[in-house]
């Protein structure tokens, strides 16, 4: 167990096929183990629950008319910097509300106030260390914290990491990610399911880009590898450049 | 760590399919898109089933590699381990996944009545 395995004929696998209510297997599962007991099927997605939630908050944001984003990132691409450069060109404009997600503290909470936006911290700390990302539920938990109906933009800060929070539809309309260049040219092919998932990519920090050795060229063509139809925007979030393009894009929501 | 919070979610699915019965294995489909790693959910499971009915059953992971058909020639082929969502076949970009999205508890190994019992 610990890697997928693969077939030479890239279509004659033995396990990927879908299981009728009436069909049974003759033998035990695909562990080896004999079970010698019965086997009952199930064939529920395991994030039916989350997927369910996701589609209550999604009809809550609709009946409230506000647009939702789901912004997402690795730890330190600069999600917090350009969210704050986002509320303080588009606070005079736009109602805004934000949902941050952190496992511990308020710091980026608390960077952000002071804007005018309405703020709900979710902390995911959960006595494991905390998630790395928000589910459905955990926007859920913030919703009576937010004056829907006043709001006409919510923007979702999801914890910083590049993996789990790919999995996790929360209710959103869109999906965009914060890269930074200095996170090196192959973290799209490393990191497929969070670059494929976000319909825009903001390729940050582009102003250090005179100290780096960074190909953007290599990096625009992992991207097209695996997301052939991402947008891509350059931003500073430190300088500003690009962030009105970005807040373009946030009104076309 | 996201495996605990799934590991939460099989529970729950779990249980309600069992019925009361003793599980003795979980099986799950994964494909290889979704980001969860076995060995941690096999990790992972071990903590959540501890001190609950479920405990002693396991987790059995049946991968599925990632897939995408073609829409230019037709041709289905594996994405890779370096993943391209490009046709092997063609070099074509216009693809679909047809494969490696799947997340799903296929069926229950339960102890036979007398063995529950």
């Amino acid at each position: 167990m610990g890697r997928f395995h693969r077939h030479d004929d890239g279509t004659a696998h033995a396990h990927d096929h879908e299981h009728p209510d009436d069909h049974e297997h003759d033998t035990g599962d695909h562990s080896g183990y004999a079970t010698g007991g019965d086997r009952v099927e199930v064939l529920e997605r395991i994030f039916d629950e989350n997927d369910r939630t996701a589609a209550a908050n999604r009809a809550d944001f609709h009946a409230a008319g506000t647009r939702v984003v789901n912004l997402m990132s690795s730890p330190g691409a600069g999600k917090t910097t350009l969210l704050r450069e986002t509320l303080a060109r588009l606070a005079g404009e736009l109602r805004l509300g934000i949902i941050e997600g952190d496992i511990e503290t308020s710091l980026d909470a608390d960077r952000l106030a002071g804007f005018g936006a309405e703020i709900a911290l979710i902390n995911t700390g959960n006595g494991f260390g905390g998630e790395c990302h928000l589910d459905a539920p955990m926007v859920r938990s913030a919703l009576p914290r937010l004056p829907l109906a006043d709001l006409d933009l919510v923007l979702i800060e999801n914890v910083g990491n590049l993996v789990c929070p790919a999995e996790f539809d929360v209710g959103e309309d869109a999906r965009a990610m914060v890269y930074a260049v200095t996170e090196g040219e192959e973290k799209p092919l490393k990191y497929p399911v969070m670059f494929r998932t976000c319909g825009l990519v903001l390729v940050n920090k582009t102003d250090l880009l005179p100290y780096l050795d960074f190909d953007m060229d290599e990096f625009l063509g992992n991207l097209h590898k695996v997301s052939p139809a991402a947008e891509v925007l350059m931003v500073s979030a430190r300088t500003g450049e690009g962030v009105g393009a970005w807040c373009d894009w946030l009104r076309a929501r | 760590m996201h495996e605990l919070s799934i590991c939460e979610s099989i529970a729950d699915i779990t249980t309600r399919h069992a019925a009361g019965r003793t599980v003795v294995a979980i099986n799950v489909r994964i494909g290889q898109l979704r980001q969860v790693v076995p060995d941690t959910l096999v990790y992972c499971w071990e903590l959540v089933s501890a001190d609950t009915p479920l405990a002693g059953s396991r987790i059995s992971v049946e991968p599925v590699p990632a897939r995408v058909r073609c829409r230019r020639c037709e041709a289905v082929t594996e994405i890779g381990d370096v993943p391209a969502f490009e046709c092997r076949g063609c070099g074509g970009f216009d693809v679909e996944v047809v494969s490696g999205e799947e997340f799903l508890i296929t069926s229950l190994e339960l102890a036979t009545e007398e063995a529950g019992a």
